[in-house]
This record gives structure tokens, sequence and C-alpha cells, in this order.
């Protein structure tokens, strides 16, 4: 498979009040193939909706590249990719203009390419509608006609009219009601077999993650923790914080089992991040030499694909 | 269902849908027909001067308050001249200084509140402090001040300096200068709450320009307080007018305006009510037509109005 997006040595810091910085996004690398379902998860605040907008350029990133179809994004060349890195917002009722029709919304990012003409725009939203799923006569109507699930599309739309190559979602489904979530689940996962889009799913929702991703990445405190495959992932987690997220999945029909998996204590302020892993703090498995040294992210034992950085991975 | 139903509506393009939906608004349509009709009643005091040869200005002290008659239809006033006539030419002067000064005014304070809104940071607080300073000055000193300006200085000629010309337009500025401020603040708060909504970060990362983005997304998003601020600004202006008029910068009798015809109806309200009562009547019926425009403009601008 072709590498579409190239995430290197990104970091993302914000400045705060007091001279401090803080580090929503620390040195993280990844990459997404073409047709590819990368899942970013972690808990709120570890920097996964930070590193989405970095890379659907809303954040230009403190230090790092981003490299699209092997182009270093820059001032220069971000302009011709934006059309091919589209966004999904996670609260469909921000996400559209109240005051502008379906049809103008889904023809925006055409509008504001200057991709074709004002006709061959609406008739590209009209395509869309149906693509979608949409009402035939949505197009001429406002978003408060509409529910959750069906604004969700409209916004899947607008992400599909300048025909992207990946899409940023980020948690696109966690707004919406469980019953609407699997329709909006399945509605992405056949425009992207059709479409061959890739996708960087942004979640912390771990069952819609299995549903629809090939790769998962995790997230903590703004440092990529463990990277891999699904199955090997899921299976067999090599990063204690991995482990901990997996087991606090609720599950019908299983006892929860006693303080087992369960993460002790809160995510520390990343305006001060502990020192060594920042993972020893609340880590099970953490030694002295934790605290004093930074693990490097690498290979599993077996595995090229599937890396974490923990000194004592399983 | 029929082969015709399964096509899809075809889409419209937004104005249309904003025209589509004002016209459905009654009192919105009205008002746009009172107010066309006000343009044309003051337009038509050049075929009546010209049809009946009538000299707005030129005093007949032997007519004066003659009631009513043919050729003088709504009779002659406390110099013996021409009512209706007079109205006709004062409402072309007032309406113009109304509507001239909100726009000017008006899309200054939008410009302004939108930038620093939008911008923020430093430019937020340039042009807030620049706006908290217009708005401590005072303002009667100011209005002298600017009234009494010396054009010749500015380059102008004598000819324009002393011509009817400048003291339009002297009024024009003047009340745009001084009637941008409480737009610009209420321009600045809304644009905040919008600057930061997803759907204008969509457009973003579309690569939209800053321009785009307050012209498409912030602008009708915020229209209906600055239709409400605009509508009410038109009735004050009109009236404003009348208090410099009587201050003496602007409009300089016997050149007539509504504003000046109100106010020296003042002293005769015992003895000639009808010469207050018809320049009121005609700012009255402008400021309730341009705020009931305004209720239209906004239900056309936002789709959840219901009427």
């Amino acid at each position: 498979m072709t590498e579409l997006l190239n995430i290197e040595n990104i970091s993302v810091h914000f400045p705060s009040p007091g001279g401090r910085v803080v580090r929503a996004v620390q040195d993280v690398s990844l990459s997404i193939a073409e047709g590819e379902t990368l899942a970013l998860v972690g808990e709120s605040g570890s920097g996964k909706s930070t590193l989405g907008y970095t890379v659907a350029g809303l954040q230009p990133p403190t230090s790092g590249t981003l490299r699209f179809e092997g182009v270093p994004l820059t001032s220069r060349t971000w302009p011709a990719a934006r059309r091919k890195i589209q966004i999904v917002f996670q609260d469909p009722f921000g996400a559209l203009d109240p005051r502008m029709p379906i049809s103008s919304t889904i023809a925006e990012p055409l509008l504001i390419q200057r991709i074709g003409t004002s006709a061959s725009r609406m008739a590209r939203a009209e395509e869309l509608v149906q693509q979608v799923g949409l009402p035939r006569d949505a197009l001429n109507r406002y978003p408060h006609e509409f529910s959750g699930g069906q604004r969700q599309r409209i916004a899947i739309a607008r992400a599909l009219s300048p025909n992207p190559r990946l899409i940023v979602a980020d948690e696109p489904l966690s707004a919406l009601d469980v019953s609407i979530q699997s329709q909006v689940l399945n509605l992405m996962k056949e425009v992207q077999e059709k479409l061959g889009l890739s996708y960087l799913f942004i979640s912390h929702d771990l069952a819609v993650v299995n549903h629809l991703v090939d790769r998962v990445a995790v997230l903590y405190l703004g440092r990529l923790v463990e990277v891999g495959p699904r199955e090997a992932l899921f299976g067999k987690p090599a990063h204690p914080y991995t482990e901990a997220l997996l087991a606090s999945v609720p599950r019908i029909g299983r006892k929860r089992a006693r303080n087992a998996g369960a993460i002790k204590g809160e995510m520390p302020s990343p305006l001060n991040p502990p020192t060594g892993c920042v993972f020893h703090t609340r880590c099970p498995r953490a030694q002295p030499m934790c605290s004093e040294v930074v693990p490097v992210l690498e290979a599993v034992a077996g595995q090229g694909a599937h890396q974490a950085a923990c000194h004592f991975k399983e | 269902m029929s082969a015709t139903m399964m096509k899809t509506e075809a889409a419209i393009g937004v104005w249309r849908l904003r025209w589509r939906r004002f016209r459905k608004h009654r009192t919105g349509m009205i008002s746009l027909v009172i107010l066309a009709a006000l343009i044309l009643f003051v337009l038509a005091a050049y075929p009546m001067q010209w049809l009946l040869g009538i000299d707005p200005n030129a005093a007949d002290l032997f007519s004066r308050f003659d009631p009513p008659s043919p050729g003088h239809y709504l009779g002659m006033d406390e110099a013996g001249r021409d009512v209706l006539v007079r109205l006709m030419i004062g409402g072309q002067i007032s309406l113009l200084v109304g509507i001239l000064a909100t726009l000017i005014g008006g899309m200054v304070g939008v410009a302004i509140g939108i930038s620093a809104g939008y911008f923020g940071g430093k430019v937020d607080n340039a042009l807030m402090r620049f706006t908290d300073g217009m708005i401590a000055l005072p303002l009667l000193p100011l209005l002298i001040v600017l009234g009494a300006i010396d054009l010749t200085k500015l380059g102008f000629s004598q000819d324009f300096a002393r011509s009817g010309a400048a003291g339009f337009w002297r009024i024009v500025v003047i009340i745009s200068i001084v009637d941008w401020t409480a737009i610009a603040r209420l321009v600045r708060a809304a644009t905040l709450q919008i600057r930061e909504r997803d759907y204008v970060r969509a457009a973003r990362a579309a690569g939209a320009s800053a321009w785009y983005m307050m012209a498409t997304h912030i602008l009708p998003n915020i229209a209906t307080p600055i239709i409400v601020s605009f509508t009410l600004t038109v009735g004050r202006v009109i009236l404003s007018e009348s208090v410099l008029s009587f201050l003496g910068f602007g409009i300089v009798p016997p050149t007539p305006s509504w504003g000046n015809m109100l106010n020296n109806a003042q002293e005769l309200v015992t003895t000639a009510p009808a010469l207050a009562v018809y320049p009121g009547l005609l700012i009255f019926i402008t400021v309730i037509a341009v705020n009931f425009l305004g209720d239209g403009l906004q239900h056309a601008f936002d789709p959840r109005s219901e009427r």
C-alpha cells in the first residue's frame, strides 16, 4: 500500500498564562496508507483532537513535518492539499451553518476551492445528497430541519464534495444516538469502499473503532504510546495503558472484573507532565527507572508493525 | 411514487431562497412598497415644481398660512411657501441623509466590529480602544467643532463650500462619524460568538479566506442584531439631522428637510398644527416602514423564524 500521509515528529504546544507551555502533542510520528483507516484513541485531553486539527490544517504544528502524497506541507503546498484533506466534526449541530441551505453547505468546499461553475457545484450537491442517503428534498432546506444523524450525513457529504483522499473524522459518532451510530458508521464504510478514501478516525469508543479501523494509535498525554494493526493491538496489547483502556470497555453480559484494568487516578496536567515515562504515575508495572528514562517507541517482539513505548512491554 | 417525484429537487442559490422567504413576509413586503412610494413621492418634487410653476424657497408674505387651494394642495407655510413641494424636497434630503448616514456609519461600524472580533488579539485591542475613545468624546462640542471646519482649508473649492451640497455632505459625514460606535461593539460581540463554530472551522480547513468567512458565515449569522440596529438608526439619524440643522450646521433654511420643517412648526403648533403634522407623519411612516422592512429581512435571513 502506498503511503498517503506521513506525520513526522509533530509537536503542538500552546502558550499558557504565566509563560508556561501546554504540550498538547509531543513528538508524534504516524503514517496513513491509501484506503486505510487509522484510529486515534485516548482519553479526553490526550491530544487526539489537536493532532487531528493539525492534520486538517486547522492547527499549525510547533515543530515537525506533515507529508501528504510525498510532498511536505508548507504554506505553499497547503492550499492545493486542502481539497484532498477534509474534516468531519463531532457535534453535528455546530458543524453546519444554520443560515445556509444544505445545497450550499455541501458545495462549499468546491466554492472555496473555485472548482467548477455554480451549476456544476449544485449538480454535485444533488448527487451527494443521494449518495449519503438523505431525503430528496433536503437541498433547499436548512440544518434545523434535520436530526443529528441526518446532519452528520450532510457533514459527510460536504467533506466528500471535493473528492478528498483523506477525511479526518473527529469523534463523528459520539454525539449521536446509539441506533444512529451504526447507520453513519456503515455510510462511512460504504463510501470508503467505493472511493478508496483514508480515514483518520479520532475516537474514544473502542467498540466503534473495532468495527471500522485497520490500525490503532493510542495517545496518552500527547505522546504516542502504542500503535499497531487492530487485531494485534486489541488482541495482545503491549502497553499497560492500552491494556487498561481495553479492560475499561463495558460489555453486556460480562461481570465487571473487580479492580482489574481500572486505571488509577487522573491524567496528569499537560502543563506539568511527569518525568521519564509519562504514564508511570498511574502504571501498574512502574519501576524506578520509569520515572527517569523516557521509553522509545519500538517494535514489540516478533512484530514489526506493532510498536509500543514502554520499558516493560508484554 | 411517480417518475417525476423520484427526481431530486433542483438546488436553488441562497439569495433566491432568501428572496422567497422575504416575499412571504407580508409586512416586510408592504413596507418595501411604502418606501418605494415615499421615494416616488419625494422625486415628484421636480415635475410638480415645473407643472405648477412653484419656487419652494420663494417667500410670499401675503399668502402666509393660506389654506389648501388648487395649485397649492396642502396650503402655505408661515413664510408663504408651498407646503407640499417643500415636503417633497425636504423628504429627498431627509431620506438621503437617513439612508446614507446609516449605511456609511453602519458599514464603518460593521467593518471595525467584525475585524476586531474575527482577528482578535492586537487588532481587536487597537480597534476597540479606538472605539472606546470615540465613545468617550463629548458629543455636542465635537459636533460644533466638526460643523465649524472650514471646507476650503481641506482643499474643497469656495463654490462647493458655500453650496447646499456641502451642508448636506457635512451632515452625512458628521452623523456617520459619531454613529458607528454602538454597531461596532455589537458586531464585535456577535462575531466572537460565531468565530469558533465548527462550520467556520470547516470552511477554514477547506482553505477559505478571512474575507470569505466574514461574508459567508459570520455576516448572515449576525444579521439579526445588525438589521435591528440599522433600522433603529435610520429613524434616529433623520431626527438628529433636525437637531444639527437647529444648531446651524448642515441643512440650513431656506432649504427644507423634514427635520427642520418639524422644528420650525414647533412654535406654530397652536396656530397652524398641520405644519407640524405633515413632516411628523412622514418621519413616522418612514421609521415604521424601515422597521418592518428590517423584520422582513430578519425573517429572510433566519430560516428558523416562522410566520
